[in-house]
């Protein structure tokens, strides 16, 4: 009797996750969104960028060659070099590893800390959903900026700590969308059905409800990746975010960068164009997983 | 609805005393005295017996939990302090401020509307045509640009093309008059950062438009009206669009609220004089009596859009407000 | 005046610069009356009052309200021996009774822009709140007049100070542009906390409004006492916290000048874009930036690893190379080069680090850590670098000295931190291996200004002693002849920059102020703190 309904419990589930196999979303996604597909193809270069630079450039990023400082645009310096004579086209390729480490980490912890959160207090409800759901309205209201100081402040400057600065607001604005959709799932009979039968708290949430708010997360993971990679410019260029001699996108719009903004725009406009392009295709890649996961903004 | 309004408002006390709670310990967690920042000026050195002074004069030598009382207390007896760094009562500090970055907000959101409006109406019509395609890409990019970037290119472009154009280089003014003192100059001042933030937020505010409209356009009674073979302008006037409105409401309202505090990069870049600069300069002095209430300011705003707008939907929707 | 000419032939070879510095120095023509001048401020007023305040956020827009009892000639400002009377009478007087007492003639029919008539009384009683203030009183510089006994008043006209011992630092102490002279009766009647809030003085200008967070705004004081003067109608100090808007400010002529110092390549942009429109004045500037090694964390305690951090660095390619992007240019030793007690350049040469032989100083270095064990530590040499969130010029330094280390195998990891944080990790916490330290002053004063290079100083952060250094200072200060005093500075200079290597010296700042043409009459001082009353300013439109 037992395993007849957990078989009917798992089949229900599989029936409802079929829907959206990653093989169909894939191909819906290049087929139904071309936008999303190009921002798809500029995150795969970023990637391959981070994760070849040492084969595609041959410039050192972060050692200082005085003797070229801010050389314009030529064919040994494709975009030119900074003040310290570094390659600016070296630096925003190695930049790219930086972006995508705080992106990517920042962001999927983030979304993954509130799917637990937004999941563990729909489902207990109550007492619990109460302290979470105010806990969750105190540090969304808060600002960020206060938040990233005084995490960078007392835990230290680098990397790990941007991380850990970008993620925290993060965390309640996930929380908040998985737990309204948690809500909704928790409605269904076959939760009470496998409550009644025993099922553990543990099991009932990571078996039944983390998969079907999945939608919910992944769109909130993949509107988060963008937003990462432009706090963590925007955190750089405040000066709490990565530390020079660190290549990072944000850090080289810097100071310098605002100095040589006429005399040598190279310096200036390049490393903001790689953001703005980064940041435009995780947002164009997350409005298309959006667009094919809720079903609600599925065309007819 | 009474009822509910004033759960609403109950639920806001925790909200806030956590905010308090949190902005007090966290500032305190963060090393450095605003008594050493204000005697280190010259060569580093800043005796001790005066940063023992300043410390006593400013109340930073009582224990913590004195120091939190004086803060919450103040809130009873409506005394937000005064500035560690200046002397001056806080609120006097904020008032001016307030006045700069809520035009800003009001200016920016009037500019995000008169983008986003039009362009996610055609966007969702025109679905998944090159129209939409351009008219996404171009509200996506408005998200991407980071703030800062855009802000020196506007600045930097205004002095370029003006000297090319009238022979003397022209930039906006760098201090603020309020608008009903001049006008011209104000707007010729705030205009730049209203725009630059304004295209910013429409890009949230076009994708909710869109993406609203595209959901009422498939309801019932749309459809009920296309079968009766109104016109494709009249259904979306008259009834797709009145009805899609809310969510956008709500996200303006919201992206409103973030406006008034959280222009921090945009009013350095502009030279504005508001709440985000203030906010900046505090934090860097070590301010706290300054950098708390500015950081509970910016919460009650926010929490109290968040009210509005969910009142707003409550009043609409009764099932919302007896659940 | 002359200074500057020079500086600026120097400089010539650097950049664009060089374009104008044949028209840069106005011809000194005969000041016109009226006009208001637009200036931007890079820094945040804190309360006004003078003798509590430390920043130049507070001098630039606030000093132009008062008068000092001397201070350093407006028309000659580089000179660093130069003072005048402001509100005393003839020259700077000379002390009597073996340097012990100073016998001021107070200026008479000065008046307060309230209206009253400033006696000695406000006089004794201003020093009387800097040198002995009250319990409770805050006194920022209380500690350089440690060697006054008493400030009497003996008629309306005449101030005594009278020393405990005779000292050459007295009168550059009462130069100081925070010695603004208040009211007795303000003092008197309001109590000596007024003037945080409320401006009374007696300088050129009195004030009209300040808008908090965004201008300050002073008109022209009728009854000022250097009589024809200010020229100005008024000014406005415009608050632009951030560097690219006091250019572009400038370059719209949103304001006509910033009296800190701009980055070269601003410099140029400036002169590019408005050619004879921008006047560019340059100087040494009486700040420096110090690499100080912690003492207390191994293996900085061991000299040969601090003569290997300052051996490794290229201070003479530093200096082409940095004056390009960066507000930092002289290469010197502990004393501010343009000083005759300064190191000349035989003698510069000889110290650790300065020589101009770089392979030779970086094979020295390596050798030097070898030597230390630093090969056998697992990683090398890692260095937990502390530096300040603050562009020009410290994070560009800080970018220069990682790399300059680096060619010699240190690893050096940098801290960037914001102002608060920076002080509180060198003041409280100490936990750094080295820090980027700064000596910034504004009156120049050698004999008091190396006293930073003292392990007791409060000012020191290397958490060291040395007593042998700290018996060359006393030898020093009781020194009566210069040239006496000089060499002694050479040994100090020795020891500390290189048997002992206790702080490393980089590059010493370079002042440069591009403004509109059309402002005349101020000219350059080799400190932003100075020169600041604005009376002499005039506007050539």
């Amino acid at each position: 009797m037992t395993k007849a309904v957990k078989t009917q419990l798992d089949s229900d589930f599989e029936e409802l996750s079929a829907k959206k196999s990653w093989y169909a979303i894939f191909f819906e996604l290049v087929r139904k969104q071309p936008l999303a597909a190009a921002g798809g193809f500029i995150v795969v270069v970023m990637i391959l960028m981070a994760a070849f630079a040492d084969l595609i450039s041959v410039y050192d990023p972060e050692a200082n060659a005085l003797e070229y400082m801010l050389v314009p645009p030529d064919e040994m310096f494709f975009l030119g070099t900074d003040q310290f004579g570094r390659d600016v086209l070296t630096r925003i390729i190695y930049g790219a590893r930086t972006a995508l480490t705080v992106g990517f980490t920042a962001a999927i912890v983030g979304s993954t800390a509130g799917l637990v959160i937004g999941v563990a207090s729909a489902y207990f409800g109550g007492v619990i959903d109460l302290v979470v759901q105010r806990i969750v309205d105190v540090v969304m209201a808060f600002p960020l900026i206060v938040l990233a100081l005084a995490v960078v402040a007392t835990l230290g400057p680098g990397t790990q700590n941007v991380i850990i600065a970008i993620m925290i607001p993060f965390i309640p604005q996930c929380a908040r969308v998985v737990r309204s959709n948690a809500l909704a799932i928790r409605e269904i009979p076959y939760v009470d059905a496998a409550r009644a039968l025993g099922f553990s708290n543990t099991r009932i949430i990571l078996r039944h409800m983390i998969p079907n708010v999945m939608a919910p997360y992944l769109i909130m993971l993949t509107s988060f990746l963008g937003q990462a990679i432009l706090l963590e410019a925007s955190l750089s260029y405040l000066g709490m975010g990565v530390q020079e001699p660190t290549p990072a996108w944000g850090l080289m719009l810097q100071g310098g960068a605002e100095e040589c903004a006429e005399s040598a725009p190279w310096v200036a406009i390049w490393p903001g164009l790689a953001i703005t392009l980064a940041v435009f295709g995780f947002n164009l890649f997350g409005d298309g997983v959006r667009d094919t996961l809720d079903p609600k903004l599925r065309s007819r | 609805m009474y009822k509910y309004i004033i759960k609403r408002l109950l639920l806001m006390i925790p909200t806030l005393l956590g905010a308090a709670v949190l902005v007090f310990f966290l500032l305190r967690l963060v090393p450095g005295d605003v008594c050493e920042v204000r005697l280190a000026g010259t060569g580093l050195y800043a005796d001790p017996e005066e940063v023992l002074l300043c410390q006593k004069n400013l109340g930073l030598d009582q224990p913590l939990m004195v120091q939190f009382w004086d803060f919450i207390w103040g809130y009873v007896v409506f005394d937000l302090g005064d500035s560690m760094w200046t002397g001056f009562p806080v609120t006097h500090e904020i008032g001016l401020r307030f006045e700069l970055s809520l035009q800003v907000a009001i200016m920016a959101t009037f500019v995000a509307i008169a983008i986003a409006i039009p362009l996610g109406i055609i966007s969702a019509v025109k679905q998944d045509t090159w129209i939409d395609y351009l008219v996404r890409a171009f509200s996506i990019a408005g998200i991407a640009m980071p703030s800062f970037w855009l802000g020196i290119l506007i600045i930097l472009g205004l002095l370029i093309s003006t000297q090319a154009v009238f022979g003397d280089p022209w930039m906006p003014p760098i201090d603020y008059v309020p608008i009903w003192e001049d006008p011209l100059r104000n707007l010729s001042q705030l205009i730049w950062p209203a725009v630059a933030t304004g295209y910013r937020y429409s890009a949230v505010a076009t994708r909710m438009t869109r993406s609203a409209l595209l959901e009422v356009l498939r309801e019932d009674y749309v459809r009920t009206a296309r079968a009766k073979g109104l016109v494709e302008k009249v259904i979306i006037n008259r009834h797709a669009l009145k009805n899609s409105l809310l969510p956008v409401v709500t996200i303006i309202a919201i992206e409103f609220a973030f406006l008034m505090g959280g222009l921090v990069v945009t009013e350095q870049v502009f030279n504005l004089n508001g709440l985000g600069r203030l906010f900046v300069e505090s934090v860097g002095n070590q301010d706290f009596a300054m950098t708390q209430q500015l950081v509970m300011l910016v919460v009650i705003i926010f929490v109290l859009t968040n009210i509005i707008v969910d009142i707003f939907y409550a009043w609409l929707d009764p099932r919302i407000r007896y659940s | 005046m002359k200074f500057s000419l020079t500086k600026l032939a120097v400089s010539g070879a650097v950049g664009l610069c060089l374009a104008v510095a044949g028209t840069s120095i106005s011809k000194a023509g005969s000041p016109k009356s009226g006009g208001v001048l637009n200036f931007v401020v890079g820094s945040k007023i804190p309360s006004y009052d003078g003798h509590k305040e430390t920043t130049f956020g507070m001098i630039h827009p606030i000093r132009p309200f008062y008068s000092l009892l001397i201070r350093v000639n407006p028309s000659n400002p580089s000179s660093p021996t130069d003072f005048v009377c402001d509100l005393c009478e003839g020259d700077v007087p000379k002390p009597t009774e073996n340097g012990t007492k100073y016998t001021f003639k107070i200026r008479s029919g000065v008046k307060f822009h309230d209206g009253t008539p400033m006696t000695s009384a406000d006089i004794k009683a201003t020093y009387d709140k800097i040198i002995f203030p009250p319990e409770g009183i805050p006194s920022s510089r209380k500690a350089f007049f440690k060697a006054v006994k008493s400030v009497t008043a003996p008629d309306a006209n005449t101030v005594v100070f009278k020393l405990k011992f005779p000292t050459g630092s007295f009168i550059p102490a009462l130069a100081t542009p925070f010695n603004f002279v208040y009211s007795k009766k303000d003092l008197d009647t309001h109590g000596l906390k007024w003037h945080q809030k409320n401006i009374n003085g007696t300088g050129a200008f009195s004030f009209v409004q300040h808008q908090k967070g965004a201008f300050v705004e002073g008109k022209k004081f009728a009854d000022y006492h250097h009589k024809g003067q200010p020229y100005l109608d008024g000014f406005k100090a415009i608050s632009a916290p951030k560097l690219a808007v006091r250019v572009a400010a400038i370059r719209g002529d949103r304001a006509a000048i910033e009296f800190r110092g701009f980055p070269p390549k601003h410099r140029d942009d400036l002169v590019k874009a408005l050619g004879k429109k921008i006047t560019v004045q340059e100087s040494d500037w009486n700040c420096v930036l110090l690499a100080t090694p912690n003492q207390e964390h191994k293996p900085f305690d061991d000299a040969r690893i601090r003569q290997a951090l300052t051996l490794s660095v290229d201070r003479w390619g530093g200096s082409k190379y940095l004056s390009r992007i960066a507000i930092v240019k002289t290469v010197g030793g502990v004393v501010f080069p343009k000083h005759p007690l300064a190191a000349n350049m035989d003698e510069l040469v000889k110290l650790k680090g300065y020589s101009k032989d770089l392979n030779a100083s970086r094979a020295e270095a390596k050798k030097l850590l070898a030597d230390a064990g630093v090969d056998k530590m697992p990683g090398g040499l890692n260095v937990d670098f502390n530096n300040r969130a603050v562009d020009q010029p410290y994070k560009v330094v800080g970018t220069w000295l990682i790399d300059q280390w680096k060619k010699v195998g240190i690893n050096a990891t940098q801290r960037v931190q914001p102002s608060p944080q920076f002080y509180a990790t060198l003041r409280k916490k100490g936990d750094f291996d080295v820090s980027v330290d700064f000596n910034c002053q504004s009156v120049i004063n050698p004999i008091a200004d190396i006293t930073k290079f003292l392990g007791s100083a409060g000012n020191n952060y290397g958490n060291y002693e040395d007593a042998e250094l700290e018996a060359i200072y006393e030898k020093i200060l009781r020194s009566g002849s210069e040239s006496e005093q000089r060499s002694l500075i050479r040994k100090y200079e020795t020891r500390a920059l290189s048997e002992q290597a206790h702080i490393g010296v980089t590059l010493w700042w370079y002042k440069i102020n591009p403004h509109r043409s059309y402002v005349k009459g101020w000219s350059i001082a080799p400190s932003h703190y100075l020169n600041q009353s604005l009376d002499n300013v005039w506007l050539d439109k």
